[in-house]
């Protein structure tokens, strides 16, 4: 057998095992899935209720106002990302394996997204019907968050690995995170605006996927450079 | 080829303090290498820097004479990392937890079953890791070492939390990884027992 035939079984089995364990903790601790889901729907449920129920102004607001609270609802649940790992030492355990940090640092953003950014567009449909979206564009909304979370999940990454060995770097890592982030939250909320005013949909769809794939290749290895600086 | 970790004109700075500087050691096969000296010396810096996990100001670490910074990955497939922190997750099962460790590292070929018994675990295997005692943990973070291949094991106060059957047990499992072969590197700011010849370094 080649060294390489003995690596490939590491090189995936490690990252799988990691999303296993964190999708087994989130299921052992549903509080941390639900938090930031009822963030989301409490700002989203409380728009209408402040602005009133005129159908016409809750349709033109809807896209935004969700977006808004994705994005909020995301960086709510970046701020733990790595910093249980951190504080029992099971973060020290993965920097010093031989499996590859930014496969895990990739394995720690997919476990994320199924926990945070997946549920997140699974409940758009129900707050969608608050403000009285057609279905159509709710089909729409959905298919920008999906990709605007994943995008989220890997740019937010980055931002945690940075400030997981500070105290209180919530602030920080919001500031580092949301000037990348606004491209997303531009291109995801005109598009589905652009929609429901009759437009085509193909350009913003094309933008949030782009960036989807740049995060895919940039972020897990800014994750574990940055990994290794914290835990200096 | 022998397997041989060795280090040389190690040195370290804290903020202004220096740690240790021009440190050297040569560890061979069924060697122990203990790191003594009182809080705050910097045992533990050194046992990070040689993981891999702090970056040294100056000196190399070798793995079978070649430097880390060329081959890391050598290393780390030839070492087990113990450090105070237990690295469990608290809300899963000791089985739960070591069977994800598992996917991270090489593992030997060993009973999972005979190393619980062996360190007194057999019977804790349902209960979430939070439930047990400190010293518990301790143990289990022992277990990680049993059933990883590793031929390097870096350990940092391993005897913490124990009672002096532990502290035994400890002893025990170390000089049964030194007699198959294996190298330790342990800090202890208490006298560690052993009955073998062993390397000290005392950092002031």
């Amino acid at each position: 057998m080649t060294s390489q035939d003995q690596a490939l079984p590491d090189l995936l089995s490690g990252p799988k095992a990691l999303i296993v364990r964190d999708a087994l903790l989130a299921l052992k601790r549903p509080g941390d899935v639900l938090n930031p889901l009822f963030f989301f729907a409490m700002v989203a449920a409380l728009f209408p209720l402040a602005v009133g129920p005129s159908e016409e102004q809750l349709q033109l607001i809807g896209p935004g106002v969700l977006w808004v609270a994705a994005l909020l609802a995301m960086l709510l649940s970046l701020n733990s990302l790595f910093l249980a790992d951190y504080e029992d030492g099971s973060l020290e355990q993965m920097l010093v394996s031989p499996v590859p940090l930014p496969a895990l640092a990739l394995a720690k953003s997919a476990a994320h997204w199924l926990s945070s950014g997946l549920p997140l567009v699974l409940v758009t449909p129900v707050i969608a019907m608050t403000y009285q979206i057609s279905l159509s564009v709710t089909g729409i909304l959905m298919l920008t968050l999906l990709l605007g979370t994943i995008s989220l999940s890997l740019l937010g990454s980055v931002g945690a690995a940075l400030t997981v060995g500070l105290h209180r770097g919530t602030a920080l890592l919001s500031l580092l995170i949301l000037p990348l982030a606004m491209p997303v939250l531009i291109f995801g909320a005109r598009t589905v605006s652009l929609v429901a005013a009759g437009d085509g949909v193909a350009g913003g769809l094309y933008f949030l996927g782009a960036y989807v794939f740049l995060m895919l290749s940039v972020a897990p290895f800014a994750t574990a450079t940055a990994l290794r600086i914290s835990n200096e | 080829m022998t397997a041989k970790l060795s280090g040389d004109h190690l040195t370290l700075f804290r903020g202004d303090r220096c740690l240790f500087k021009g440190l050297r050691f040569a560890l061979n096969p069924g060697e122990l290498l203990l790191l003594e000296g009182p809080n705050g010396s910097g045992k533990t810096s050194l046992l990070r820097a040689i993981a891999g996990l702090l970056e040294l100001e100056s000196g190399t670490v070798r793995w079978n004479d070649i430097p880390m910074h060329r081959d890391r990955l050598a290393l780390q497939n030839a070492m087990v990392w113990m450090s105070h922190k237990v690295g469990l997750k608290g809300d899963l099962t000791l089985v739960e937890n070591l069977r994800y460790e598992a996917a991270l590292r090489p593992q030997a070929e060993v009973e999972f079953a005979s190393v619980l018994k062996k360190l007194g675990l057999n019977r804790l295997t349902r209960l979430p890791v939070r439930s047990l005692s400190a010293g518990q943990q301790r143990r289990v973070a022992l277990a990680r070492l049993l059933l990883s291949s590793a031929m390097v094991w870096l350990m940092d106060e391993p005897t913490a939390n124990l009672d002096s059957e532990g502290r035994k047990l400890v002893a025990a499992v170390v000089q049964g990884h030194l007699a198959n072969g294996g190298m330790a590197i342990i800090a202890a700011h208490q006298d560690f027992e052993v009955d073998m010849p062993v390397q000290r370094i005392s950092l002031q």
